[in-house]
């Protein structure tokens, strides 16, 4: 096989992404036939599985908009942002920055935050194993020096806020064959993690996005829970129940 | 240790001994259940996996009309706003 003239590609890329460029320099088709024509079927390929790809990361986004509309605002976002790893299970990453731009979903403002649900729930998916820490570590913890307690979360932790109900819009059309009703009046702020086998999501309870936020930051039990309102009880009966916290360090 | 830091302290104790007592109970309650709250995403781990576990490049004609001209078909109307239901009305064609 001849090397292609272009050394990093960018030209046969851009042609792989723009259905109006002509196919790159240096390609031969079996038996000679026309290049063009045999780089549009790559090309489609290309796209289709990279279509593929989101309507497979995304689901319940599919089902809220439909598969012809999410297909085409896939297709869309393929062509302004083509793939920058390898790794097909990181592509997606900004498509739910994309969807809050995309103007044919204005009248769906819910779209965009169920896309990072749904994004969460892939990473939360893809993260590294962890044991959970075991509660009686917890209970070891003289009460005078929980304060300045510091927790490592479950590398699987992600947490999703948003003004919208997302994870009662997320959970009906990802589990219910017939779709409940959801009212848009109350947003949810949402944790994703995966203690061990199966990716999990909950309900935050009040200030439990700021609090388990900080956390993630490193900052200690105490600095942490300066948010106001916070029912830091639920919050920690969360994280305790759901087994999200590796280690601690008091 | 300042009275407000006392005050926090005590605060933050309490909210743990609250908490481990609550997973406690639950976990009598429960036995050997599932979790009683949330959301599991049980047996849909296919779906989170996502892309890169199925081969993706089937050879699906994609026509390449790039006009406009699709109008969300799916779930959406079953979502209420507080102005009413959902709108599904051409959301493109305005």
């Amino acid at each position: 096989m001849t090397p292609l003239p272009d050394k990093n590609c960018t030209a046969f890329t851009d042609a792989l992404f723009n259905p109006n460029a002509r196919p790159p320099d240096g390609l031969k088709a079996w038996h000679n036939g026309p290049v063009a024509k045999r780089f549009a079927v790559y090309r489609n390929n290309v796209v289709v599985g990279l279509i593929d790809a989101l309507a497979e990361r995304f689901p319940v986004c599919l089902r809220l908009v439909g598969a012809a509309f999410f297909r085409a605002m896939a297709k869309s976002f393929v062509r302004a942002s083509p793939p920058r790893s390898p790794i097909l299970a990181e592509y997606g990453d900004d498509f739910p920055e994309f969807i809050a731009t995309f103007d044919p979903t204005r009248e769906l403002p819910y779209l965009a935050d169920v896309a990072r649900l749904e994004w969460a729930i892939g990473r939360a998916y893809h993260a590294t194993d962890a044991t959970p820490l075991p509660l009686e570590a917890v209970r070891a913890i003289p009460a005078n020096a929980l304060g300045d307690a510091i927790f490592t979360l479950h590398p699987s932790v992600q947490i999703v806020s948003s003004h919208f109900p997302i994870l009662s819009i997320w959970s009906t059309n990802a589990f219910d064959i017939a779709v409940q009703e959801v009212s848009l009046e109350r947003g949810e702020d949402v944790l994703v993690l995966r203690p061990d086998l199966e990716v999990e999501a909950y309900l935050l309870p009040p200030g439990g996005f700021s609090f388990i936020a900080a956390l993630i930051k490193g900052e200690t039990v105490s600095a942490a829970s300066s948010t106001d309102p916070l029912d830091l009880p639920a919050c920690l009966g969360l994280l305790f129940s759901t087994a999200a916290i590796t280690a601690i360090a008091a | 240790m300042t009275d407000l830091k006392k005050q926090s302290a005590i605060m933050i104790a309490a909210a743990f001994a609250a908490a481990l007592s609550a997973v406690d109970d639950a976990s009598a309650a429960k036995g050997d259940q599932e979790k009683c709250y949330g959301v599991s995403l049980k047996g849909k781990n296919d779906c989170a996996a996502g892309p890169g576990t199925t081969c993706a490049g089937s050879a699906t004609k994609d026509y390449q009309g790039d006009a406009w001209k699709y109008v969300a078909k799916g779930t959406c109307a079953s979502i209420t706003t507080p102005k009413g239901k959902g709108s599904l009305e051409p959301i493109a064609s305005k």
